[in-house]
């Protein structure tokens, strides 16, 4: 069997002793680096050929819907209902955009939005950091007990607690207002792991040094520890950010006027209102509720594939 | 000798006390915000949810009823809202959860190829993932229409005409299942991809000098070395899937009829559309009391698996 084998493997194998070879390189998603590269296994063209075929045939599957999603917003009336369709529109119509701002308080929704997710973030990361300081560097006896608390937290789906926290916020009056959209959701056990994690690989000795120094534990947070830890903190507040931003059943509920309305819950109301017979306005309304995420993830692809990868990884 | 000896000691003990006392205070003082947002909107709401699936309440009664069992005893009647809830969730999250796992690490696989230009196929792929569900239901009802949408282009290629993917309830629950399932592929492919590129090769080269190829090394050295991952995305898929409600509320509104009405949408129809709150709260602590077993199925398992790499 072996000397049939298809493809002499072992003659691309660098010599051991090659240590450029086997030199760590940078991976272009931004993760840690592989640990060591094979060559480039040797393909045959056929072979590579179709494998090229199957990599278009996966690109159109993602980039066809999201084409036609800017595209649609994009088109005159009478393209978009026409069948054979049309695949590039033959002017660009931005009037699709006025009728979506106009039909529905977009303004509103894109301003509740902001708020709700820049407050509620700010919030959240607040929080966070400041009780995962405490778990890394503050003496406590039996604080473990109370971070597995906070972290089991995790295992509450998010529509066990709708219900009673809908009551809860309504008895404190704070339907349909910020602070009943914001405060539910600023209670945070995953970005407080992440920057705990991150916070005792911080070394003792600068901690140290600073006290020392006489900086007492708010100076050490803020100008030691908080400092190091910075793409972390990047890092969870991009993904705590696009959390808010997405958020959905909450303010559903929570609001009731379409002033007060986030915009995934306008965009689901224009479509009820526009319905069938208006794709145009729709997908401009859907653009105006995607195209921030979209931007977010092309200015920040690394760091975001790259904190939700190594959480996936590290488990 | 003794007195000697402790005259310093109590000094320092009491200064001592006295920093761990400081210490104890600035760490309730750190705690508190996140500490109480979780318990006042994670732990209570769940407890008390489950007093309340006892009760007979319709927000408007000055106080909830107490009823016993009656609320679940209602819902697991054969043939009742919740069996078909769970029926359509078991479908939901089983084909979600299969299909991108299947796709995604045939995805992920290809990408680790390392061809030209699939640096530009890992960020389109990975673009839906970041899109609000809302949007995501919106886009795929407007491809799924039969008349304008690109579901008519599509199986017009087959010389077939589309399904009317979200007014009819044969195909309903499909049309979530694919708007879903495109949403979460590409995630589920860049774990895989990034987990293939950290495989360790030189078992990999190993295996190679002792003959073994393509399929067979894809078998018995990769599949199993990449199981940690499979697993982890399996637990975490059906987590998620099971609690997908903004696509179904852009798409099909749990509809026509039941015919997508899955546990999550049972929830908030109960409670907010017909205001019957103690058979909301029943189903919310059913559905908890699942995801909790697949939950805890996952840190037994993942504490056995602490020394894996």
């Amino acid at each position: 069997m072996t000397l049939t084998s298809p493809r002499p493997v072992t003659a691309d194998i660098p010599a051991a002793d090659d240590s450029t070879a086997t030199e760590p390189r940078q991976e272009s998603l931004g993760l840690r680096p592989a640990r060591d590269r094979r060559p480039a296994a040797r393909r045959s063209r056929p072979m590579t050929i179709a494998l090229y075929i199957l990599m278009g045939f996966v690109f159109a599957v993602f980039a066809i819907p999201i084409y036609w999603l800017f595209s649609s917003s994009l088109k005159p009336e009478g393209e978009i209902y026409t069948f054979p369709l049309t695949w590039i529109p033959s002017s660009l119509e931005w009037s699709n955009f006025a009728d979506a701002w106009t039909s529905a308080p977009f303004g509103a929704f894109l301003r509740n939005s902001i708020i709700t997710t820049v407050v509620g973030t700010a919030l959240e990361i607040g929080v966070a950091l400041l009780s995962a300081y405490a778990f890394a560097f503050v003496r406590f006896r039996g604080k473990m007990v109370i971070f597995a608390i906070m972290v089991g937290s995790l295992m509450l789906p998010g529509h066990i607690t709708l219900l009673v926290n809908y009551i809860t916020v309504a008895g404190l009056g704070w339907l349909n207002t910020y602070q009943g959209l914001i405060l539910p959701g600023i209670g945070s056990a995953f970005a407080m792991f992440l920057l705990f994690q991150q916070m005792r690989q911080v070394p003792g000795e600068l901690v140290d040094a600073a006290k020392i120094d006489g900086a007492g534990h708010i100076r050490r947070m803020w100008n030691v520890v908080a400092p190091i830890c910075q793409p972390m903190i990047l890092t969870a507040t991009l993904i705590v950010m696009i959390g808010k931003w997405n958020d959905f059943v909450w303010p559903l509920i929570v609001t009731s006027t379409a002033d007060m309305r986030t915009l995934p819950i306008g965009l689901m109301f224009l479509r009820s209102q526009e319905g069938y017979d208006s794709w145009g306005p729709v997908m401009a309304g859907t653009v105006i509720v995607a195209a921030p995420m979209l931007i977010l993830f092309f200015l920040a692809q690394r760091r975001i594939i790259g904190g939700i990868v190594s959480g996936a990884l590290k488990g | 000798m003794t007195a000697l000896a402790r005259t310093p000691a109590r000094r320092k003990s009491a200064a001592h006390t006295r920093f761990v006392l400081r210490e104890g205070l600035l760490f309730w003082a750190l705690i508190v915000p996140n500490l109480a947002a979780i318990i006042v909107f994670g732990y209570y709401p769940t407890l008390y949810n489950l007093v309340l699936s006892f009760t007979d309440w319709d927000f408007v009664q000055p106080a909830p009823v107490l009823v016993g069992l009656e609320n679940y005893l209602d819902l697991f009647q054969p043939g009742s809202l919740l069996m078909e809830a769970l029926r359509n969730t078991a479908i939901f999250v089983l084909f979600t959860v299969a299909g991108t796992m299947i796709g995604g690490l045939a995805i992920g696989g290809l990408l680790a190829q390392r061809l030209r230009m699939s640096g530009l196929v890992r960020t389109i792929a990975f673009a839906p993932h970041m899109l609000p569900g809302a949007a995501v239901g919106v886009l795929w009802l407007f491809l799924f229409d039969p008349n304008y949408g690109l579901s008519r282009w599509f199986f017009e290629m087959f010389g077939a005409d589309s399904p009317k993917w979200t007014t009819t309830s044969d195909f309903s629950l499909w049309a979530i299942v694919i708007a879903y399932a495109w949403q979460r592929l590409g995630f589920v492919a860049i774990i895989y991809y990034a987990a293939i590129l950290d495989l360790p090769k030189d078992i990999f080269e190993a295996a190679a000098l002792d003959g073994a190829t393509g399929w067979k090394l894809f078998r018995s050295m990769t599949l199993p070395l990449l199981s940690p991952i499979t697993f982890f995305l399996t637990v975490t898929g059906i987590i998620a899937a099971a609690q997908t409600f903004d696509i179904i509320a852009t798409l099909t509104n749990g509809g026509p009829g039941t015919s997508s009405t899955t546990l999550p949408w049972l929830i908030y129809d109960q409670a907010f559309v017909e205001f019957d709150i103690g058979t909301s709260a029943a189903t919310a602590t059913v559905m908890f009391a699942l995801l909790l077993v697949v939950t805890l199925v996952q840190t037994r398992y993942a504490s056995k698996q602490v020394h894996y790499s």
